[in-house]
């Protein structure tokens, strides 16, 4: 994107910019969509949310009085014979990260306003996401069927289960809520709402392009939030 | 930045010096200094409602939702006022309500706790105040989402019925305490363990879902809505302080919604997040490992920032109310902004400072009496500002201005107590003691309190268009004035000599002989204090048909909001265009000019021969 254009207003580069932008009347963020904003600030109140999970994480690890299992072999699958540590976290992970790329592409392709590729990138992504909760879904079943539970875990702290369970639960929600916004979001790209500027359903602000690099700013955040989880419950 | 530009607002940027003798050297026509920036944002779009349910209740004016807040925050406040009088009848005359239990006692200070705390001082500053005020102050039409801030109130709504519906659920509400500490909040014996402590953690995490709904619009609509000519250092003191207390809500509120979840988990499905192994009656029950100590963290990572949600607003409140009324400029305006920054900032490094007494390692002790008693000098400079704003002022002494001084007194009175508690050694004997109740009431409780009275006082005038009944007034002032000093001076006695808060009984401890006479005391005032509360809504109901007319700026105001083409305003605020703004808001007084007051979209054209503060 390049800087737009304000009238009677120079933008500069660099601190000093920062700083003429934050005395300057009207808006702050100069040239930045209301909804753009508003999602920024959201992020980082949701950072917040997702920062006292892996806290809380951290300390109950910490005080637990039994050990904590171990995640590679928790978190193993038994492929073909052998036993492939976190084999199946690293494809979720893999297809979460690609499906950042894609989206990554439909904001590209959304602000050159190619409709039809804005649209089946953003489905892309959806499927990406789709499969992520899909096969988190199967983990979940896997480690259920093993006997862990939010209130007990056969290979060792009972508070494994119960931050695992919370906290990938609590991501998956976010993801799961991503989809579902990808989908009606791809739904409006093919109809064109973006392009004549239809009103949103229940407000009364006109569709643009800017909407999807919202929901793209949404979707790269909860990637990664990923990795930290990822980072935290699976590789420490 | 084009040269051009730079002139033309060097031009207005001559400090207190008169403006036609200024000097960048070009003779200065009205349309040359007058000269603002065009318009960055486009018009916005807003829906009209034209049926009763969504012009008056789902409705998307800030304005309509600001009162909705208002009223639904003033009523839980009534009940947590009425729970107040409960809890000080058993405590003055033990045996008196027939009904009254010991459960029952811990039930209602939990509820009345949570109530006033959350549901009503965040609500009614925040989304009361803040949704009325924002939009009318930096110039908007509305707020930026106004749906979104719609189904904020609705959220909070919701989360008032969860809340409620609490009372009638088996059991009763949760009764330990309104800090929740586990783990007796979710054991068996400790009243609504069951029912009343699910109800309660859903309820708050609906309210920060709404909340965070309303205060993206709090936040949205300061950065980037504001009029022409509105930089952030023109704002009124009162978005300043709603806006940094909002920023704070955002940030705070994520760990009271983690604790809620955790605290639900532990409960509904016997996680033990905060659960340690616990030795019940010779059994050991199925919780165990986990960590209470994690809670009293998440809680007061929420909590403390939560005294700032309240307090902030009513430091930019009270600065606004107290310079129109002194008819002075604020005192050290940039000052005051950069300190009620620092104290947002500072507020989230002092939590611990609730918890010496948890038994957390020493040196955390240390460190958060430390940054807690850093605290007190931003709040000092806030203090000293309104005093010197109303030093030579010509103070107006209605009763908005005698709300304002009771609320400097009564600030700096529990900011007092607040060194004494800051200390870890002087925290320790006077910790769990009426001490500590004494000052939260006065700090974060009467104070605020006193400047949503004068505030009310102050704005009704522009939500009805008349005035509310000065003498009602003067009488709903110095009883609740004196009448809070009756309550909680005689507290902080109580809590020398060792009283401790929350007992239902003193049954025959020593206590009891010396601090009988005094409970009495305090019951009979907080009695009369809670019944001075309805002088308000009857002056409320009897001015809004018969009151004085006030038609436009009653009070000689400049900032925006008393500027609107009619009054109240309506839907969209402006009429045809949107005001420009020149100054800051605090032009009174002016030497040279032809009022005492100059408003925020007097353009310098006409006052060129004054000598008004460079803003």
């Amino acid at each position: 994107m390049s800087d737009p254009k304000i009238e009677g207003f120079e933008l500069k580069p660099g601190f000093k910019g920062m700083a003429k932008d934050t005395g300057s009347d009207q808006t702050m963020f100069k040239g930045v969509h209301w909804g753009k904003a508003m999602m920024w600030i959201f992020l980082l109140s949701d950072t917040f949310i997702f920062s006292c999970f892996l806290i809380s994480y951290m300390k109950g690890r910490g005080s637990t009085l039994i050990d904590w299992p171990n995640p590679s072999e928790v978190f193993g699958l038994h492929v073909g014979g052998v036993d492939v540590p976190l084999l199946l976290i690293a494809i979720m992970t893999f297809v979460l990260i690609t499906s950042s790329g894609t989206m990554a592409l439909a904001v590209k392709y959304g602000y050159e306003k190619n409709r039809k590729m804005c649209g089946w990138l953003i489905l892309a992504t959806a499927i990406g996401g789709l499969t992520f909760v899909g096969m988190q879904a199967f983990e979940w079943s896997k480690l259920i069927s093993e006997g862990v539970r939010p209130w007990e875990n056969p290979f060792g702290a009972p508070q494994f289960g119960s931050f695992f369970f919370m906290i990938t639960g609590f991501h998956g929600t976010h993801v799961t809520f991503g989809v579902i916004f990808l989908f009606i979001y791809a739904y409006k790209t093919f109809k064109g709402h973006y392009d004549e500027g239809k009103r949103g359903w229940f407000t009364t602000m006109k569709g643009d392009y800017v909407e999807i690099e919202i929901l793209g700013l949404y979707w790269h955040f909860v990637d990664l939030v990923w990795v930290f989880i990822f980072a935290f419950f699976y590789l420490w | 930045m084009s040269d051009d530009y730079e002139n033309k607002t060097g031009y207005q940027a001559q400090s207190s010096e008169t403006i036609s003798s200024g000097g960048s050297g070009r003779s200065g026509t009205a349309s040359d200094i007058d000269y603002v920036r065009p318009a960055e944002n486009a018009e916005q779009d807003l829906y009209h409602g034209h049926s009763f349910i969504t012009k008056w209740v789902f409705c998307q004016d800030a304005k309509v939702i600001g009162v909705q807040y208002f009223l639904l925050a003033t009523f839980t406040g009534v009940i947590g006022l009425i729970l107040s009088w409960l809890m000080r009848l058993q405590l003055g005359f033990p045996g008196a309500a027939g009904f009254m239990t010991a459960e029952h006692y811990y039930q209602f200070v939990t509820m009345h706790g949570m109530i006033m705390v959350v549901y009503f001082l965040t609500a009614l500053f925040l989304g009361g105040f803040g949704n009325y005020l924002i939009p009318l102050m930096v110039g908007a039409r509305d707020m930026v989402f106004p749906y979104l801030n719609m189904v904020s109130f609705w959220m909070f709504f919701i989360a008032v019925g969860v809340l409620l519906a609490s009372f009638f659920v088996p059991g009763g509400p949760t009764g330990a305490g309104w800090t929740l500490y586990p783990p007796q909040t979710i054991l068996e014996g400790t009243p609504g363990s069951g029912w009343g402590i699910l109800l309660m953690c859903i309820s708050l995490i609906l309210f920060v879902a709404g909340f965070t709904m309303g205060g993206l619009n709090y936040l949205i609509t300061i950065l980037q809505a504001r009029t022409r000519g509105m930089t952030l250092m023109r704002m009124p003191l009162t978005v300043w302080g709603i806006f940094t207390a909002t920023v704070l809500a955002m940030l705070a509120f994520p760990a009271l919604l983690v604790g809620a979840l955790m605290m639900t988990l532990d409960k509904v499905l016997a996680t033990s997040f905060f659960m340690p192994t616990i030795l019940k009656a010779g059994e050991v029950l199925e919780y165990g490992g986990g960590s209470p100590i994690l809670f009293q963290h998440l809680f007061w990572f929420f909590g403390h920032p939560e005294v700032y949600i309240v307090a902030l607003p009513a430091f930019g409140i009270v600065s606004d109310l107290i310079s129109v009324h002194s008819r002075k400029n604020i005192f050290g305006y940039r000052m005051m902004v950069w300190a009620i920054v620092v104290i947002g900032a500072l507020s989230f490094f002092v939590w611990a400072h609730h918890m010496y007494v948890s038994g957390m390692n020493p040196w955390f002790g240390f460190f958060f009496a430390t940054t807690t008693l850093i605290i007190a000098i931003p709040t000092a400079m806030k203090v000293y500002n309104w005093i010197l704003t109303l030093w030579r002022g010509n103070i107006r002494l209605n009763v908005v201005m005698l709300w304002c001084l009771g609320f400097i007194v009564t600030f700096v009175n529990g900011g007092i107590t607040g060194i004494f508690l800051g200390n870890v050694t002087v925290d320790v004997p006077l910790s769990d003691t009426y001490f500590v109740v004494a000052h939260f009431h006065m700090v974060m409780g009467i104070a605020p309190l006193m400047v949503i009275m004068g505030a009310v006082y102050h704005w009704f005038p522009l939500v009805s268009g008349r005035f509310l009944n000065e003498t009602l007034g003067k009488w709903h002032f110095w009883i609740t004035f004196l009448g809070a000093y009756s309550i909680y001076f005689p507290m902080h006695y109580l809590g020398f000599i060792g009283v401790p808060r929350r007992y239902f009984e003193m049954y025959d401890s020593p206590y009891v002989t010396s601090a009988v006479g005094m409970n009495e005391f305090i019951s009979m005032a907080a009695f009369i204090v809670g019944a001075a509360q309805f002088i308000l809504i009857y002056n409320i109901i009897k001015t809004l048909k018969t009151g004085k007319p006030a038609g436009h700026n009653p009070w000689q105001a400049n900032s925006l909001e008393w500027l609107t083409p009619s009054v109240p305003p309506e839907h969209g605020n402006w009429g045809e265009k949107l005001p420009v703004v020149h100054r800051w808001p605090y032009d009174f007084s002016v030497p040279g000019a032809k009022e005492d007051f100059i408003t925020q979209t007097t353009p310098p054209s006409e006052v060129i021969e004054t000598e008004v503060e460079k803003t």
